[in-house]
């Protein structure tokens, strides 16, 4: 069978943030670019980040990139790599004054400069004093950003393919990257993009966790391409999760509710934050509240015909408090946990945020992997940016804001690459491998012809309830063992996934089989990377190791997806220019 | 809804896969439960919605911004509810 070619000299896989900021750099260069999305990219996830974006601008306050960087190699629990975070710590003001000249409408002080909110995390000096470093376009930074980037790049011609989905990666036989395939969602027509230089900008995989924030495009795609295609998977056991999510939807449950007064209680009606943290109780720092909240339930005290949630009691505050000081959190509990929390206590669980790991880079954006003695040999014309990548800034743990910061800064840089890349030592297209397209037509054709099989959202939901349930805030070696026999079992099921709707045009259904096929890859990645890891460092909390152990554990997983086999590299612990911060006890 | 082209639908059920959670949630419920019982008016009303911004459009939902847009008041009505 002949599968149609189009060839570009730089193709990119996500039109969220990430994405967007290098294909721009490429566009600008005059290369041909082209942007894959599922969606439209103003709807890429990336919409969804509030927050802000962090720089040491020092508008507000005295600020230094240095602390930025002693905060994120703090956050990051150790296991960031130093040269990474120094690069993006360092470029952040750049980025952040480069989107306000992209037009990006940044709230400002009275002066004129952006202003810059505190956030958690963000210190001055080392730890002293929290610094205001966040800046934000009102609630609507990640909306702006993916704006003002998109309309940039429609200017600088980069060729947006809307409603194409990526399906596997394409690597000839030294292992080079040459291009991938996709879907036309409007045809049901695979193709080839042949390439110079792929870069993935997938985002996230929180939909691998039945409680998720993430919308339900973040299936983990470009991880499930790299896995395929015998890439590695870098720190996938560490996932930030948000302790107040409504129980069985995910949606966010701001923590300025349990600011306001809002209690946490078990099914006994007791508020057990007092007994955990008789200090901070309700408020103690996220992940604290979270694997206390998911010991309750562990033990048994969890709410609900499945004893699997724990309430977040409001009432006592009075309806007036409710509706002038929290906004909105009354609609979103009616809508959503379909309780309204003047009269009942909502419903809530630690829910899945971030992806902490992904496709290993380095701060170039190019995807290195071992290769004999050498643990990260560049896979020529291979890039990856965003939440897909694990660059790695974030570590075990990453800062508020940072993230945002990551997609541009690592967006530029993996851009600047490809443009070197490509002007220097790939002036043409090395040929396509006589079988480019063979993989995913038999993905296709396997679920065309299955018969018998098993439903995809029946799949879907066991794997999200087996990495619920094993691989959550709060792990022990007995139910990460289970997990990953269970996670494997779910994998066989995928295997013969089966679609009902064969018809080619908008296929949703088929689309979902494809997605489900990625999610799972990083759901056995995630799995097998945790149970392995005998310490608890930054997100990953192990109740039979609860220490950092950095003699043996500072290093970073490798997965493969060929054998689910794991391999270590070390942690980069020199910056580019000051000295390593050293390890040190992570105490608030 | 029987006059409108199938392929429409289907694409229209595809946009409705956004970048916020919140909107997913909605519009799956939506889907699964009214979308099919929509007259054509009322679906391409529905279609000018998935035009707008996600936050725009669940500000609209959520309640939380007035619909200025006499057009697409009735089919947000539908929507808040669901
Ligand atoms: C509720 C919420 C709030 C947040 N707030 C903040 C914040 O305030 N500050 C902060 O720094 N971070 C925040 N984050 C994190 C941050 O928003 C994300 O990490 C970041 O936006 C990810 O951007 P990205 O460009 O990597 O991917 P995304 O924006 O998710 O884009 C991925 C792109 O890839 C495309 N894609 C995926 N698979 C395929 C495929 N197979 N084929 C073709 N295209 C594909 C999608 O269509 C999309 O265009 C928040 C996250 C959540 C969930």
């Amino acid at each position: 069978m002949t599968v149609p070619v189009r060839r570009f000299d730089a193709v990119i896989v996500g039109g969220g943030g990430a994405g967007m900021r290098a294909a721009l750099q490429l566009s600008e260069s005059g290369l041909k670019t082209a942007v894959l999305s599922k969606v439209f990219p103003t709807r890429s996830h990336t919409v969804a980040a509030q927050g802000g974006i962090s720089a040491s601008l020092g508008n507000v306050q005295e600020d230094r990139w240095e602390w930025h960087m002693y905060d994120t190699v703090k956050g990051s629990d150790w296991l960031g790599d130093q040269d990474a975070i120094e690069f993006m710590c360092r470029k952040a003001p750049e980025a952040v004054i480069e989107l306000e000249h992209f037009g990006m409408p940044f709230d400002r002080l009275e002066n004129g400069k952006i202003y810059q909110r505190p956030f958690g995390g963000h210190t001055q000096n080392n730890g002293e004093t929290p610094v205001q470093r966040a800046c934000a376009a009102a609630d609507r930074t990640g909306h702006a950003m993916l704006h003002t980037l998109y309309q940039r790049n429609v200017r600088a011609n980069t060729q947006f393919f809307v409603e194409w989905m990526a399906l596997d990666l394409i690597r000839d036989e030294a292992g080079d990257v040459v291009g991938v395939t996709a879907l036309e969602m409007e045809t049901g027509e695979v193709y080839i993009f042949h390439a110079k230089a792929v870069l993935f900008a997938t985002g996230g995989a929180g939909r691998i966790y039945a409680a998720s924030t993430n919308a339900f495009i973040n299936t983990g795609d470009g991880l499930g391409m790299c896995v395929r295609a015998g890439i590695p998977l870098e720190d996938m056991e560490f996932w930030q999760f948000h302790p107040t999510g409504v129980a069985g939807a995910g949606v966010l449950i701001t923590e300025g509710v349990r600011g306001e007064g809002g209690i946490l209680l078990n099914a006994n009606g007791e508020r057990f934050m007092e007994r955990y943290a008789p200090n901070l109780k309700d408020l103690a720092p996220r992940d604290f509240v979270a694997r206390s909240m998911e010991q309750e339930v562990l033990e048994g005290r969890g709410c609900g015909p499945n004893k699997d949630y724990v309430l977040l009691k409001l009432d006592h505050l009075g309806p007036d408090i409710i509706k002038q000081r929290l906004p909105g959190i009354r609609e979103i509990a009616i809508k959503f946990a379909g309780v309204d929390p003047i009269k009942e206590p909502i419903p809530v669980i630690p829910t899945c945020h971030y992806m902490m790991g992904g496709i290993p880079t380095n701060y170039r954006g190019e995807v290195v992997i071992p290769q004999g003695d050498n643990p990260e040999a560049r896979v020529n014309g291979f890039y990856a940016a965003g939440e897909c990548a694990c660059a790695s800034v974030h570590g075990a743990n990453r800062l508020g804001t940072n993230s945002l910061l990551d997609l541009v800064v690592f967006g530029k840089s993996a851009g600047d690459s490809m443009v070197e890349f490509i002007r220097n030592e790939m002036p043409t297209w090395k040929p396509l491998p006589a079988n480019a397209a063979e993989r995913s037509l038999a993905r296709i054709s396997r679920l065309d012809n299955q018969t018998n099989g098993e439903d995809v959202t029946e799949v879907r939901t066991a794997m999200q309830r087996t990495v619920q349930a094993r691989a959550a805030v709060f792990r022990n070696s007995e139910n990460l063992a289970q997990g990953v026999k269970e996670i494997q079992e779910v994998a066989e099921r995928v295997k013969r996934i089966q679609i009902k709707d064969k018809s080619k045009v908008f296929n949703t259904a088929r689309v979902e089989a494809l997605e489900l096929e990625n999610l799972i890859e990083v759901a056995v990645a995630t799995l097998i990377s945790a149970d392995a890891r005998k310490e608890s460092r930054g997100a990953h909390a192990h109740a039979d190791f609860q220490q950092r152990d950095d003699e043996v554990w500072m290093k970073h997983t490798l997965y493969y997806g060929d054998d689910r086999r794991l391999t270590y590299k070390p942690v980069h612990t020199k910056p580019l220019s000051v000295d390593y911060i050293p390890p040190k006890e992570r105490t608030f | 809804m029987t006059d409108i082209d199938p392929v429409e639908i289907k694409r229209i059920r595809w946009r409705s896969r956004r970048g916020l959670l919140e909107l997913d949630i909605v519009l799956e419920r939506f889907l699964a439960n009214g979308f099919d019982q929509l007259t054509t008016d009322e679906l391409a009303a529905y279609r000018k919605c998935l035009e707008l911004g996600d936050n725009d459009f669940l500000d609209y939902v959520n309640g939380k911004a007035e619909v200025d847009d006499p057009e697409l008041a009735h089919i947000i009505g539908i929507l808040r509810a669901v």
